[in-house]
Parts: C-alpha cells; structure tokens; sequence
C-alpha cells in the first residue's frame, strides 16, 4: 500500500498491563483518512492508555501500530511531524503567554500554520498576551488543541477534550472539532461523554475494561438495541421489574435512582400498555418521560452499568 | 487551514520563529525573569548571604583580653601599670563569689586572685584564656620591673585580598552558580514533568537534545545578569579585588554554570515529585555546601577525604575562582580544575539525555 492509502491509524492486537491490571487488553483499530473517530468509555477503560499508544508516549507489550503507514519503532520523528496531540491534564509552562506558547510549538515543526492563524482559528486573539495561568478552562483547552494545530497536522488526536468544561466551552469546542473535521483532518478523541461521540464521531468505539465491545456508527450502534426509544418513569411504590417486563414490546429495563427506563419498539404502544400495569399494582404514576436511545444506552445495555457511574 | 475572516480583522504579518533550540531557550528566560521567587534566589540572597557574612567578619581592631583582678591582688602601680595594656581589659572585682562567677560565664578569661605566688585562676582549653595568661604575666612582670633581655617591637601587617571576605566573595559566587543552576533547572524541570508539560512536548517532533540545551543556554543568559551583580557587590561594598583578567572570570563562571546546569539535570532526570526531587537536590549541594570550601578552607578536612572533596565540582570551581581572583592566576594554571568541572558537566548531561524521564 502506498502511504497515501493507508488508514491514517492502525493497530492490531494492542495490549498494555500495569502491574497486574490489564488497562489494553487486545485492541484493533482501523481508522481511515479524514475520519472522526471516538473512543467511548468510563473512565479507567482503557482509553487514555490506547491514545497514548498510538501517540507514541507509551509503550505498549504487545501488537502492531502504524501511524499513517508509518512504524513508531522505524520512523518516530516522521510521524510526530505529521500528528498534533492534546493530552488529558496537561499543562504548558503558566507564565508565558498564548502567543508565546503557540510560538514555541510551531518552532517544532518544519511547516505548519502561523500562530496567529492558530489563535484566530480558537477564538484566543484576544487572550494573545494573556499568561496561561489566568485563562479559563475552555481556553486552556483551546489553546491545547490550538498546539496540536500549530504543526498543520494530518492526524489529530484529542483526549478528552471536554471533560470538565462548562456546556458553552463545550459546545464552542465541539464548533472548531467540526470545523477541522470538515477540513479533512483525521481526528481520534476520547470521551466519556456520549452526546460529544454522537455529535462529532463518524465511527465510534466503545470501550470497557480494556476491550473494544461494540464498534460502529453511532446510529448503527443504537440500532443494535432493537429498541430506539427509552421510556422513563417513576411510582409511587416502586413497581417491581417483572412487571415492567409487561410493557408492550419492552426490550430491557434497568433502575435508575427511584425510576425505570425501559427500551422499547414503538413509544405508541408501550406507554398505553404502563397504565393498566400500573393500576393493578394500585401504584401512583410520579412522571414519566421519553427519549431517543442514545450511545449511553446502549453503553448500559452492552455492560449493565452507568457510563458515570465510575 | 484559513477560516473566513470578520471583515474588520486585520490580516497579521507572519510570525516570525527562530529555530526550536533559540525558541526554547527564549521561553526559559522569559519564565525566569517572570518568576519572583527564582529572581530572589538568583540576585537577593547572595547579596543578603554576603552583607551578613561581610559585616560579621568585617575589619576591627583586634579583640582585648578581658581579665578580672580580685582587689588587692596587685600593688596599685602594677595594677594601673597593667590596666594601660593595649591588649587587655581590665575589670577590679571585691568579692570572690562575684569574680568567680564572671569567670564561669567567661566574661573573664581569666581571674587573679590575692596571694603569694600571685594566683591566675583560668581554663585552659580555652585558647583566649592561654593568650590572656602569657599577656597578662607579661604585663604584670614588665610592671613589676622585670628586665627584658631580649627587646622587641611589633611590626602589624594588614594585607588586602587577605581578609574574610576576600576569600568568602568568590565562595559565594561558586555556591550561587551551583544553586542558581541545580534550583534554577530543577524546579523548572520537576514542575514540566509534574505539569505533563514534557509529556506534551515529547509528543512533538521537538529534539530532546534541544530541550535539554536550552536549559544550559538559559544559565549561561542569567549568568550575564547573576554573576556582574555579585562582584560589582563585592568590589564596590567590601573593596574585594579582583586580580585575574575579567574573560577568565567570565569563561569560569560559564563552565561552572554548564557543569552545574548538567548535574542539575542529572539530578532530576528521574524525580516524579517536588519532593523526591527537592530531596535529591539536596543530598547533592548539601556536602558540597559544607565540603568545598565556600565558607572555610576545604584544606581544614582530614587528609582521607581530600582525594573525595578535591574532585567534587564546587571545590574545583571555588578554587578556580579564588585563584583568578585573589591571586591573578590564568586560566592556563586552572587546567586541572576545568578539566574537573568539564568532565561533570559533559557526562551528567550525557547520562541526563539517557535516561530522561518525560513523563
């Protein structure tokens, strides 16, 4: 295969153990040219140490990695001229300015973008002479994704870049991810927040303990459940599951809190089918709510556990 | 990678950027000048340390021995006789009890008390005590009418470059290089690693080597500001002369800052923590703190450990430094002491790049 060809990232086989917790436990991916792919999963999956891997930080004790056609062992050098990486809780040195950070990190990198066209591009201009230390989260991360930007590089990866942001930093950065993604750069991310895989991610990955244990697109991933739909409700007492296995076309239900949410095929059917159930149980409905399935359903369904639960 | 503009946004002249290694080392003197602790390590304390330790040795006429004489002791004409002795202070007491205890205190060296022979009472492990004895017995026999069969005249010297703070300025110069350099690039280092901000960095393509270098290049710009601060200190407020030629100096003070930036690096190239780092820093400025001869004469040690304390860098460089300074030595006769302080400096950094430890 010619270099152009190949995926932007590969890996077979990937293992890594600390100790004796095995945080990678045999991991294939194969992510192509131009693709926004997401590694989903609670935190201790597995996620930040597979990134690493491939970011070629850590070192990994078993199988194969290659970076757009290149090998870590081979060609290192080669690679970290073309990939851009923002780490989780990391933090460049807090009393030296954006520009003088971005500076510095394009000064790494033989060509790329000016810092200036960095800083315009993650709404930092007016932060140019700020320290680093006085930015906000949102910015900080920004400024960290404007440094793996510096280096113009073909893949980016980005873990967790939300995590700990406020819903506006949230969606500001989800507007400039979206915007690289439409300037073809291939960009792996992690997250454990699933709405960020669903809005950004072509391909997602879901990860538990070390494994890969479901892989599409977000919208063949919900299909998988078979049941699209969630509907949500509490009692007044707490009916018992058996009986909320009841409800029309009921797929899986688990408890949350005092409530149940339980998939199911069509809304239409299940809902009119709670309030006999209900009344037999002489028990009180406190509310009721529905929703579209979502990665974190399916997360649930695929583990029987919360995602941020851990 | 260009988003359309705001109409008002003016387009920006290219960023200019020099090459990683000036890029690095730009940052860590920025860093530097920004941190008020760092400058107060850097310029302050020396000052402080050499004010305190200058003024504490600072020139004064030589101590007089105080000796106590119970009344009566001596016949009046001895007493004044003695009580006129440039050398000593004399102080009558009545009572016993009371001039004892003025002796137990040691605000005495020593007592004379009533009789026949005449009594010195003193200890004599104490050194004053002995001095104030010979002085004393002098004085007393010379008023007595002792004759002198061999006459002789004191002829007092007091010789520039010879004092105290002769020989502590260019200590401190060395103690300031070595900790300027190991704090300066410790802390610097122990904070990227804790901070992931190596991690970061060692995900670029950026050369470790570079990284390593602009640390060395960063002392040798601060060395510019620390190093004039510290002499002009000296030469103007104590007089302290500087013999040598000035590149000499400088060309010292440069290697010194380079072997100490290398142990410096060595020295946390490890360490995951403040505190294991601090630590580490410690247990190797602190015997040569007290080993190379920054206060005193590293000659004072016991001829075992001379082969040990000779080798350590601080010394070699202390001992450079005096020699230009004090004693107008070149270079050339430093040979031996540069090629100690380079053999530090290039292997710790050698081994530091080895086994740095980026994350």
């Amino acid at each position: 295969m010619s270099p152009e060809t190949t995926p932007a990232i590969l890996c077979r086989g990937l293992r890594k153990s600390f100790g004796a917790v095995r945080a990678v436990n045999g991991i294939d991916l194969e992510i192509p040219r131009g693709e926004c792919f997401g590694l989903l999963g609670p935190n201790g999956a597995g996620k930040t140490t597979t990134i690493e891997i491939l970011e070629g930080l850590t070192a990994r004790d078993g199988g194969d990695v290659e970076i757009l056609g290149r090998r870590w062992e081979s060609d290192p050098r080669a690679i970290r001229r073309r990939i851009g990486v923002s780490l989780q809780e990391s933090r460049t040195t807090e009393k030296l300015t954006v520009f003088e950070t971005l500076r510095l990190f394009r000064s790494f990198y033989d060509d790329g973008i000016d810092p200036e066209e960095a800083m315009r591009f993650l709404s930092l201009e007016e932060k140019r002479n700020t320290w680093v230390m006085k930015l906000s989260g949102g910015q900080r991360q920004r400024l960290a994704v404007a440094c793996a930007l510096v280096g113009d590089p073909e893949v980016l990866f980005l873990d967790e870049p939300t995590t700990g942001l406020d819903p506006q930093s949230r969606l500001q950065l989800w507007d400039r991810v979206q915007a690289l993604k439409d300037r073809g750069k291939t960009i792996l991310l992690t997250t454990h927040y699933m709405e960020e895989a669903e809005r950004l991610c072509a391909r997602v990955a879901i990860m538990d303990h070390g494994e890969i244990i479901a892989e599409g697109t977000p919208p063949e991933l919900i299909g998988r459940l078979h049941a699209s739909n969630i509907l949500e409700f509490s009692s007044e007492p707490v009916i018992e599951e058996t009986d909320v296995k009841a409800i029309a076309g009921a797929r899986e239900a688990r408890a949350r809190d005092s409530r149940w949410l339980v998939s199911v095929d069509s809304l239409v059917t299940a809902i009119p089918s709670l309030f006999p159930i209900l009344e037999r149980k002489n028990a009180k409905l406190v509310t009721l709510s529905t929703h579209r399935a979502t990665l974190e359903d399916v997360f649930v369904t695929l583990t029987g556990r919360e995602l941020r639960d851990e | 990678m260009s988003e359309p503009r705001p109409k008002d946004a003016k387009p920006h002249p290219p960023t200019p950027v020099a090459p990683p290694l000036l890029e690095l080392t730009r940052i860590r003197i920025l860093a530097f000048f920004r941190e008020p602790g760092a400058v107060f390590w850097v310029f302050v304390f020396p000052i402080l340390m050499g004010l305190a330790l200058g003024f504490a040795f600072r020139e004064k006429p030589p101590e007089k021995l105080a000796v106590g004489v119970r009344t009566g002791a001596l016949p009046p004409p001895v007493l004044a006789a003695v009580s006129r002795d440039p050398d000593l202070a004399v102080q009558e007491f009545a009572g016993e009890a009371e001039a004892r205890r003025a002796l137990t205190f040691g605000k005495i060296a020593l007592l004379v008390e009533p009789g026949t022979p005449l009594r010195y009472r003193y200890d004599p492990t104490r050194p004053e005590a002995r001095t104030a004895r010979l002085a004393l017995d002098h004085a007393v026999q010379r008023a007595a009418g002792a004759p002198e069969p061999m006459p002789a005249q004191s002829e007092l010297v007091r010789e520039k470059g010879s004092r105290y703070i002769d020989f502590l300025l260019p200590g401190i110069l060395g103690l300031n290089l070595m900790g300027t350099g190991m704090w300066g690039i410790g802390f610097s280092v122990l904070t990227s690693r804790i901070k992931k901000t190596l991690k970061l960095l060692a995900a670029t393509p950026m050369s470790k080597r570079d990284y390593l270098l602009s640390h060395l290049l960063g002392r040798s710009v601060f060395l510019a500001f620390e190093v004039p601060f510290i002499l002009l200190f000296g030469v103007l407020v104590f007089k302290v002369p500087i013999r040598g030629s000035i590149p000499a100096l400088a060309a010292l003070c440069v290697l010194g800052a380079f072997t100490f930036a290398g142990i410096g690096l060595l020295t946390t190239a490890r360490a995951q923590t403040l505190e294991a780092g601090s630590g580490l820093m410690n247990l190797v400025m602190i015997p040569m703190w007290l080993l190379s001869g920054s206060f005193f004469s590293a000659d004072r040690f016991p001829k075992a450990i001379q082969p040990f304390i000779q080798a350590l860098p601080l010394t070699a460089l202390n001992n450079a430094l005096r020699a230009v300074m004090l004693e107008g030595k070149s270079l050339a006769s430093n040979a031996g002491e540069m090629a100690i302080l380079a053999a530090w400096g290039i292997v710790t950094f050698v081994v530091a790049l080895k086994i740095f430890r980026w994350q």
